[in-house]
């Protein structure tokens, strides 16, 4: 099986890019055209969000990044570094990928801290190293004292916490969130946007974010990037400038609005004049 | 964080509201039954009916006492053919859909056939098989027909309800075919599979019964439908009913024990054994 993360061991893409999409085009079984062509380039360290309207193709694209499905047309290349140590194990194209989904997507028959363990334990990873790892990503989200605790107990961002540490217990260049918290309050929504800001100034990880709330993206991204409606292609392209680090008093500056403002008029087009 | 939520306060009104409804639905059927024995045994005092039309419950008891020696035999012979039928249906029907779960080709070619082998009536098949295997086996393979299609199906559609997207995540972490198996969709079937099994149970109790009346008239078995046919040709109507009561009490008692199995293995996550304590 040719997965188009594989390609970059003979494909390096250019210097200072940790995904790069060429063309990319995504036709399914049924002859839906969902995708593309789509070009897109992120950097190492980038916080870059997808926004779209439902249907748009930007999961497709998630999934097409992560591995999980290829695309008909085009070339995805995810870089990987060189130089830096990776986990026993952990070697492969697929684990320098974290991937969080709109839904928490945990096994519910076992604990948190075996939620959690799920990518080392399949990479067979030392026991005891992977321990380790496993209550350093829930101390990373806060949630060291519920490793023994199983998923029912939990509250619906706890779960989405847990699920980010899963993410993280790999120690993955480049996340990908597929509306993480889409399915959340806002105030627990709010929240985890604090978290999650705060985890990529400390960590430094590439991180690809879909969406469809226009506030998220402004308030998260470096650079939001807006997709026309099916077939998804590029819209609009959009840099964030905002004071580092950004907090709640970016929320509420004059600037959050005008991005809100401008983002969401590219968003226009996709919602103006179509039946829905 | 809202990590423990107080009990809102319907929820613990309705637990207050449960605990008498909880006493009757055990008291219920118990004075039911009570309220029948006695009308039995007192319409058979009233009409001194003779035991060999209908005995009554006191002389199905008695009989159920002096006879222990022979009928006990019987219960364990009974039981053992119905766990061996059992234990072949879990195994054969769990290893079964996990063969057609990884081989598209095999499930075409075979399923078909397992249906067939449920929609048969048992008690058809059974004199064929008394024919062709020695008693104890056709015996046993009587159960095993009866109860391992529950199991295979239970188990087959566990097996394809597994989360879309944790699978997706298990092949995004290069896990091979066999973690998938171990880690992913073994345990998602498992509360389908123990669904399953609560009813192979019950069903092996009845192919071992079925097969042991079709064996009857052969004469060399020894379990506990063999007793009740005995007893019919014999007009030993009390034993009949004592053989009965036993037979009635261990189907009781494997739904029990697989019942509480279930709720053992799945009370820490699955909504099914949730209610119960929640």
């Amino acid at each position: 099986m040719v997965e188009p993360a594989a390609l970059s061991d003979f494909e390096a893409p250019r210097a200072g890019l940790a995904v790069s999409l060429r063309g990319v085009t995504k036709v399914y079984d049924n002859g839906v055209m969902a995708l593309g062509p789509l070009d897109l380039d992120v950097r190492k360290g980038e916080f870059v969000s997808l926004l779209g309207p439902s249907g748009c193709g930007k999961s497709t694209a998630l999934r097409l990044i992560a591995g999980l499905s290829a695309p008909t047309l085009g070339s995805v290349v995810v870089s990987r570094p060189v130089s830096v140590a990776r986990p026993a194990g952990a070697a492969g194209a697929g684990h320098s990928i974290g991937f969080v989904f709109q839904e928490p997507t945990l096994m519910p028959w076992t604990s948190v801290r075996e939620n959690v363990r799920l990518p080392l334990k399949l990479s067979h990873a030392p026991a005891r190293e992977a321990a380790e790892r496993v209550s350093a990503a829930l101390t990373l989200v806060g949630l060291a004292e519920f490793a023994d605790a199983y998923p029912r107990e939990l509250s619906g961002g706890m779960k989405m916490r847990v699920s980010l540490a899963r993410a993280l217990v790999t120690d993955p260049d480049i996340l990908l969130m597929d509306e993480p918290f889409a399915a959340l309050d806002e105030i627990t929504r709010f929240r985890l946007n604090n978290d999650l800001l705060a985890l990529w100034r400390n960590l430094r990880k590439t991180i690809i974010f879909v969406t469809h709330s226009v506030f998220e993206s402004v308030y998260l991204s470096q650079r939001v990037i807006v997709m026309t409606a099916r077939p998804g292609r590029i819209g609009a392209e959009f840099r964030i400038e905002a004071p580092e680090p950004r907090a709640e008093a970016f929320r509420t500056s004059a600037d959050y609005a005008g991005y809100c403002r401008t983002v969401s008029g590219a968003l226009a087009p996709s919602y103006q004049g179509q039946s829905v | 964080m809202n990590t423990l939520q107080p009990p809102s306060l319907a929820a613990g009104q309705a637990k207050v509201g449960s605990r008498p409804l909880f006493l009757a639905r055990i008291l219920l059927p118990v004075i039911v039954l009570a309220a029948g024995i006695a009308t039995w045994e007192f319409v058979v005092r009233l009409h001194d009916i003779p035991s060999y039309v209908l005995p009554a419950p006191s002389v199905v008891f008695q009989t159920l006492l002096a006879d222990w020696p022979v009928l006990s035999q019987s219960l364990l012979t009974t039981l053992l053919t119905t766990l061996e039928g059992f234990l072949a249906a879990a195994v054969g029907g769990v290893a079964l859909a996990l063969l057609f779960n990884q081989s598209k080709w095999l499930e075409y070619s075979l399923f078909p056939y397992a249906v067939i082998l449920q929609v048969t009536p048992v008690i058809a098949i059974a004199p064929l098989l008394l024919i062709y295997l020695p008693q104890q086996t056709a015996v046993v393979a009587c159960a095993w027909i009866v109860a391992f299609f529950p199991v295979l199906s239970n188990t087959t559609l566990g097996l394809n309800s597994v989360d879309r997207n944790l699978a997706g995540l298990f092949q995004l972490y290069g896990a091979s075919r066999l973690q998938m198996l171990r880690y992913l969709k073994l345990p998602a079937a498992l509360p389908f599979i123990l669904g399953g099994l609560r009813i192979a149970g019950g069903l092996s109790l009845i192919g071992a019964v079925v097969a042991e009346i079709a064996a009857g008239s052969a004469g060399a078995g020894s379990g506990l439908a063999y007793r009740i046919a005995e007893s019919g040709y014999r007009l030993n109507i009390p034993r009949m009913f004592a053989a009965l009561l036993l037979l009635s009490a261990a189907g009781i008692v494997i739904y029990a024990l697989l019942a509480l199995t279930s709720y053992l293995v799945l009370r820490r996550w699955h909504e099914s054994a949730i209610g119960k304590d929640n």
